[in-house]
């Protein structure tokens, strides 16, 4: 077994959710589309009653040399973003009525 | 009943008297003929924005773009000099494509000293003049000089890399911006450098897509759900009005309100939303670079309405940068790949976030926006396959869709002209004086 997602100690339950830890949106899209909406909706519990919490935790960083354990933090905060929107509004991992539509992304900012 | 003014005629399409109010063919949407004589008349006589001088740090950064509806590939690069240029992708030998990554028609990007031939090592020097041949004795009066790539018109506004793929344009590209060269200048598009950019294939004809971002008549109806259900409700119910509508043929613009940056009561959005002070709007905390936006371009926010969310300009024929009152911007592009389909490119542009909050709350944004462009991208496919049925010949336009008429109407005249014309019967006078 390889050792668990590094994480700050005061948050280090959610390494459980350590498969959301991913480098690019596409990684972090293709997750959420195959998940359920009852897994996002425990990533969403998980993280949302402690949100502000953590972002404090995370702005005691600069943003431009974060830890290896609170970049990951972050990274699980951007599966945060991609997974609210089926948990608050779809009820479903895809957009309704969205088809084949998809998206490349060709340019991010990475962390 | 209006919430917002109107012009003295009654409304913003007879404020144009030359756009008239009929119902409008969207033949012009499908026919193959028409959209051949738009890539003939349109994309190939006019200035097209490709790029931000962002993605070209340094001398020999390059990136390539292929058009193939036009049957083109180009290569465009900061040279020595660190002046941007564009080329014509071939190799001056035997025609190879010079720039291109496993699959030659696929755009790519990088960093070059020189541009060297896959085929025989011929070398280009960052200015595109020849500087290499392999057995260069084994040629017969070689004129170096003259086998340079072929270059093609290349100009920078405001940081938007353009080109122009007439060999020989018949305006500058601040005279084709006219009003907007001036009227958007200003704006601290070069500070805000944190780039998403997003493509995708579209099955719908090009103009179908501008239809879609030039008209919010569709907002609360569409995007609905996108809403908490309340004020998603309120929203349909109320409609969408338009703060202001202007016409710089054949550009184009439209003022929206947005009170939801923040909410005037945070039940009125998601819960992330207010955890992470961010959505649709972007970021809700201005960067400072925005000044409280004290400093617009003038032709930014043109009704002064305390209520305005954002702006959306269509630079003709094919970009549109939208500002909005949070303090970034947006970018698309509509490239026209056959009759039904088109290459659709889209950039949100922020200030580099100082913080990890506000880093997140720029993702959440970014995630936001896509889930609202997937939905219009698939409604694109629904329309443009029944309206090629033929079934029906015309269409009624609203008041609030005026951008849609106008558009369709710039490139018909455009294409009847077999060039733009000097001016369009709904420009105001003293413009087309
Ligand atoms: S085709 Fe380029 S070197 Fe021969
Ligand atoms: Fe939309």
């Amino acid at each position: 077994m390889s050792a668990p997602l590094a994480l700050p100690e005061e948050f280090a339950d959610l390494a459980q959710f350590e498969d959301w830890a991913l480098e690019t949106w596409r990684e972090r899209y293709e997750k959420r589309l195959a998940s359920t909406v009852d897994e996002m909706q425990a990533l969403y519990d998980a993280i949302t009653p402690r949100i502000e919490e953590i972002l404090s935790y995370c702005d005691r960083h600069d943003v431009a040399e974060l830890p290896d354990e609170v970049r990951n933090l972050m990274l699980l905060l951007f599966s945060l973003c991609e997974a609210s929107l089926p948990v608050e509004i779809w009820r479903q991992p895809r957009v309704p009525d969205s088809g084949a539509a998809d998206l490349t992304m060709v340019a991010e900012p990475r962390l | 009943m209006a919430h917002f003014p109107k012009p003295a005629e009654g409304s913003w399409t007879q404020h144009y008297p030359g756009l008239g109010t009929g119902p409008i063919s969207y033949r012009d949407s499908f026919d193959p003929d028409y959209w051949q004589q738009e890539i003939d008349s349109i994309f190939t006589k006019e200035w097209l924005c490709v790029g931000r001088v962002e993605q070209l740090s340094r001398v020999g950064s390059y990136f390539t773009k292929e058009f193939a509806w036009a049957n083109r590939s180009l290569v465009i690069v900061k040279d020595q000099g660190e002046t941007i240029r564009a080329f014509h992708n071939i190799c001056r030998h035997r025609g190879n494509k010079l720039v291109w990554h496993d699959y030659p028609g696929e755009e790519t990007s990088g960093y070059c000293r020189q541009f060297s031939c896959k085929y025989h090592a011929w070398r280009y020097a960052l200015d595109g003049s020849l500087v290499f041949v392999q057995q260069e004795e084994e040629f017969f009066d070689l004129d170096k000089e003259n086998l340079g790539l072929v270059s093609v018109a290349c100009d920078v506004w405001e940081g938007f890399i353009f080109v122009n793929l007439d060999p020989q344009p018949s305006q500058t590209l601040t005279e084709a911006l006219g009003e907007l060269a001036t009227g958007l200048a200003g704006y601290p598009y070069g500070e805000m450098t944190q780039r998403y950019s997003v493509t995708s294939k579209i099955n719908s004809n090009w103009k179908l897509f501008i239809d879609a971002f030039v008209e919010f008549y569709h907002a609360p109806i569409l995007h609905q759900q996108q809403s908490t259900s309340e004020e998603g409700q309120k929203l349909a119910a109320v409609g969408f009005e338009g703060l202001h509508y202007e016409l710089f043929s054949p550009h184009s613009m439209v003022s929206s309100w947005g009170g939801m940056a923040p909410p005037a009561d945070p039940r009125m959005v998601k819960p992330m939303e207010n955890f992470l002070r961010s959505g649709l709007f972007g970021p809700w905390d201005k960067p400072a670079v925005v000044n409280n936006n004290e400093n617009l371009p003038p032709l930014v926010n043109p009704s002064g309405h305390r209520a305005w969310g954002i702006d959306s300009f269509l630079l003709w024929p094919n970009f549109m940068i939208l500002i909005w009152e949070t303090g970034w911007y947006l970018t698309y592009s509509y490239w026209p790949d056959s009759p039904n389909s088109h290459t659709f490119e889209s950039s949100l542009y922020f200030v580099p976030p100082e913080t990890s909050s506000q880093r997140v709350a720029q993702e959440y944004a970014f995630s936001v926006f896509k889930e609202f462009a997937l939905q219009d991208a698939n409604t694109l496919e629904a329309t443009q396959s029944m309206i090629e049925t033929g079934v029906v010949d015309t269409f009624v336009l609203n008041d609030q869709e005026v951008l849609c008429r106008h558009h369709h109407a710039a490139a018909r005249e455009q294409v009847a002209a077999g060039r733009r014309p000097d001016a369009y019967p709904w420009m105001p006078a003293e413009v087309s004086a």
